[in-house]
């Protein structure tokens, strides 16, 4: 059980590592909007099945 | 879809069609740009979009001022550019999606990203290659209104606030965890029997990873405490940075000492579950916030100014008493004042309830944010800003919002009360295990504590309200505030508004009249919407949604509060009220055809004489008279509170069954009405549209709002009706009825076990096993009998 000294303070930084990331990722405003990434994934961006009307001008796509 | 609409579009290789011109740009717009996956995911129908008039790309175009940026606009490196805008008409995630590709597809535009949760966007742009206007031009192309916004000091203090909260509660949650699987490990290890030095170290290690809970995460808590103790009253937080600070020095003391019990897994359990309900209902409070600051929108962004050089733009902040200003029909009055010249109907409906535009000449007082309908105005600024009749009414719902008899505040009171007496009762066993057996003083009085941590007793009312919540929610019947269902099952008062509420809020045709042989209903009412083709006045609109084919009128000529003249297929014809119609008449038909002419609705007359008779009427909503009489089975009663004409108020009174009704009444009439009742005991539910209705929805002790409300209105209500269906309202009352019930039983079941285990504890015969035990199992009953609400009867 020896280990156990060595991977109990491994976890711990670990845990750091976790707190660390999730602090950044509030600082980045990644928890702004709960509600929009889960509509927007379904989003297909491009999705080719669509039909389109011939392009009458460079729509930039 | 109106009759006679003729506006067809291809989109997905089928042919749609469209009720109007407005509507046919926008699709058309969508389909061009290959965005037609807009009409595969949306899930919510979109309003009627509306053609830009020429005044509001002006008005646009000076958002490109600089001067008038500097006060929404942040200046980066280089010419780029940075925004927040308020985005009008998104119902759905596919809109938000639509407006993201569309704009992020515009040369020059960096970054463009829509917030879901809060309508608003946020815009970056390269001020060399693309100007502000024109990106507000392309969501408008797409039906959709952006307005620039000053996010303000407020915003900046929620983003502070919530960003603050995320993070104690992420370092309260991973603590959490860890302590936990630390615990486990101990409490097997009690059993199988573990190294002494081990459980030394791993006790070492929880209470490392409990000391940035206490104090980073906890903080609030003391800090709340403290002030609760400087002003002496015992709120919950004092039992609760109690019971955390005594049970961390006891486990560290344990620690330190090396024996003895330690708690550092209840320590951070429990600061968890007390920040998580913070930050909910931290959001809910920052989202009513937000809606009240919409409010400002009503006030339009610029005003044209005359001076003696001339006429100018200038925005809205920078007008003072004494001004005077030009309003174009079709705009908002921008501040209190008074007319100087111009003659023409005002839209008040948004700050009085009021159905029909109300005519305003010179001397009159016009009020900010209502709506200028027929012609220009010249207007004498008189009050700006803070001073201003909206401004006042935000006030009022601040003061009706913090006056709220808060329901939430007495479920504090109840808990502190219930921890205080916990408290005692642990001191109490405590001092008598002091007096017989002191080694196991500690042990006993923890176990007290744990086994009545008030889990079951905690979870009773948040688990029946969030099952019951949810429910709702897939009904349409959105609960914005923890206390609204409780409240709404105790409430013994429905108070309706009409306009909107009851009513659908707009005027249709109800019936014609023909008032001589040559007329016919189709060709009548073809004349009336050809002269009424450019009146934005709500009868015209009626009268337009409900003729056939058009026909043109030409020399169309209006006069404000009286009528058009105009001709069609070279016959001169008047509509409007009956004074106005009759002078096109020759002299001796004058007196016989005003015999015949009836005060409410509209006339239509040639120079020959009377045709029709128009008479209209905002129609009641469907579901409306079944609500109103499933209301009262339930032993409700209910009453109708109007900003409308008593002629009309009695009328829908009369259709609905409703017995007590008042009419002309304002704000503050409403308000007044409100607390009288609330004064004789009675629980006032209150279910309103309108801007004029949300001191009132704030002060009642529950309130609804209709979903195609004004956003004061959301802002200030407990519970918004999205489907804007009124027998919805029934299925509220119902689930919120046996919510209570289900919370009674839980509370009882609580109760119970508590009675039952803290005399066992209290004698020292549960384990810490049993305990836990118990504890868990006495919550999941109360968990699984709380999900019984899931399914609404209705």
């Amino acid at each position: 059980m020896d280990v156990l000294y060595l991977l109990v303070p491994v976890s711990l930084v670990i845990v750091g590592i976790a707190v660390w990331l999730f602090l950044w990722a509030v600082r980045s405003g990644q928890f702004e909007d709960l509600d929009g990434p889960a509509h927007r994934i379904l989003m297909d961006d491009d999705d080719t099945t669509t039909p389109r009307p011939p392009p009458s001008k460079d729509d930039g796509g | 879809m109106p009759p006679g609409a003729d506006y067809p579009l291809e989109i997905d290789g089928r042919q749609e069609a469209m009720c109007c011109r407005g509507c046919q740009a926008v699709a058309s717009a969508i389909v061009a740009g290959g965005l037609t996956d807009f009409y595969r995911y949306r899930t919510e129908k979109s309003p009627q979009a509306s053609e830009l008039v020429p005044e509001q790309l002006s008005e646009m175009e000076l958002f490109d001022r600089d001067d008038l940026q500097h006060s929404f606009v942040q200046q980066q490196a280089g010419e780029q550019r940075e925004a927040s805008l308020i985005l009008e008409g998104i119902v759905c995630a596919a809109c938000v999606w639509l407006n993201e590709r569309h704009v992020k597809k515009l040369p020059g535009v960096l970054d463009f990203a829509v917030n879901y949760s809060t309508h608003r966007a946020h815009v970056r742009w390269d001020n060399q290659r693309i100007r502000l206007s024109e990106i507000l031009e392309a969501i408008s192309a797409i039906g959709y209104h952006a307005h620039p916004f000053d996010p303000g000091r407020q915003e900046e203090l929620y983003k502070k606030e919530r960003r603050a909260a995320l993070r104690r509660l992420a370092v309260a949650a991973i603590a959490m965890a860890q302590v936990m699987m630390l615990a486990v490990a101990m409490y097997a290890g009690g059993d199988e029997g573990m190294d002494e030095a081990l459980r030394n170290f791993l006790r070492w290690v929880s209470l490392l990873l409990t000391v940035p809970v206490i104090l980073y995460s906890a903080k609030s808590f003391f800090s709340g405490a403290w002030r609760d103790l400087k002003r002496h009253q015992a709120g919950m937080d004092v039992p609760v940075a109690l019971a955390i600070s005594a049970a961390f020095l006891a486990s560290a003391w344990a620690t330190v000492r090396g024996h003895g019990e330690i708690y550092f897994d209840s320590v951070t359990m429990f600061t968890f579950f007390l920040l998580a309900g913070r930050f909910l209902e931290m959001g809910a409070r920052h989202r009513a916030g937000q809606a009240a600051e919409a409010l400002v929108k009503l006030l339009p962004a610029t005003a044209m100014r005359l001076t003696d050089a001339g006429e100018e733009r200038v925005p809205v902040v920078d007008l003072a008493p004494g001004d005077r200003v030009l309003v174009r029909p079709g705009e908002g009055v921008p501040a209190d004042g008074v007319v100087l010249e111009g003659r023409s109907s005002v839209d008040e409906s948004l700050l009085t309830g009021e159905s029909l535009p109300r005519l305003r000449q010179a001397g009159d007082r016009l009020v900010g944010g209502t709506v200028n309908t027929e012609s220009p105005l010249l207007l004498e600024v008189g009050q700006v800003g803070e001073d201003t009749v909206l401004s006042a009414i935000v006030r009022l719902l601040d003061r009706a919002q913090t006056e709220k008899p808060g329901v939430a505040r007495l479920a504090d009171r109840v808990a502190g009360w219930f921890v205080s007496a916990l408290l005692v009762f642990a001191a109490l066993v405590g001092w008598w295990w002091w007096q017989h057996d002191p080694a196991h003083t500690f042990r006993v009085v923890l176990s007290v504590l744990v086994v009545t941590c008030p889990c079951a007793l905690s979870l009773a009312t948040p688990a029946a309200l969030t099952a019951a919540t949810g429910a709702l929610t897939r009904l349409g019947v959105l609960t914005t505030r923890g206390h609204a269902l409780e409240t709404l099952a105790r409430a013994s008062h429905v108070v309706f508004d009409k306009t909107g509420t009851l009513t659908e809020g707009r005027l249709r045709l109800q019936q014609v009249e023909l008032l001589a042989p040559r007329a016919g209903r189709a060709d009548s009412l073809q004349i009336a919407a050809a002269l009424e083709a450019t009146s934005e006045h709500p009868i015209a609109r009626a009268l337009r949604a409900d003729s056939g084919a058009v026909c043109r009128a030409e020399e169309v000529t209006a006069r404000a509060g009286q009528g058009i003249e105009g001709c069609v297929d070279g016959q001169r014809y008047r509509i409007g009220i009956p004074a106005y119609v009759l002078e096109l008449l020759p002299a001796e038909q004058r007196g016989r055809a005003s015999g015949s002419g009836t005060p409410s609705g509209v006339l239509l007359g040639d120079e020959h004489g009377l045709l029709a008779h128009f008479t209209f009427a905002d129609r009641v909503r469907e579901g409306a008279v079944e609500t109103v009489q499933q209301l009262r089975a339930m032993g409700l009663q209910v009453e109708l509170l109007s900003g409308d004409d008593a002629t009309i108020v009695q009328e829908v009174a009369g259709q609905l069954g409703i017995e007590r009704y008042r009419a002309r009444c304002r704000p503050e009439d409403k308000l007044a009405r409100i607390q009288a009742l609330q004064q004789a005991g009675a629980v006032v539910a209150m279910v309103g549209d309108g801007v004029n209705d949300a001191p009132v929805l704030a002060a009642a002790q529950v309130s609804l709002a209709m979903g195609g409300g004004t956003q004061l209105a959301h802002a200030s209500a407990d519970m918004v009706l999205l489907s804007e269906h009124l027998p919805h309202l029934v299925s509220a009352l119902d689930t919120s009825r046996r919510t209570l019930a289900i919370i009674r039983q839980n509370l009882a079941w609580a109760l119970v076990y508590n009675l039952v285990a803290l005399p066992l504890a209290a004698a020292g015969l549960v384990a810490p096993w049993m305990a836990a035990i118990g504890m868990s199992s006495s919550s999941l009953v109360v968990v699984l009998n709380a999900l019984r609400l899931r399914n609404p009867h209705r």
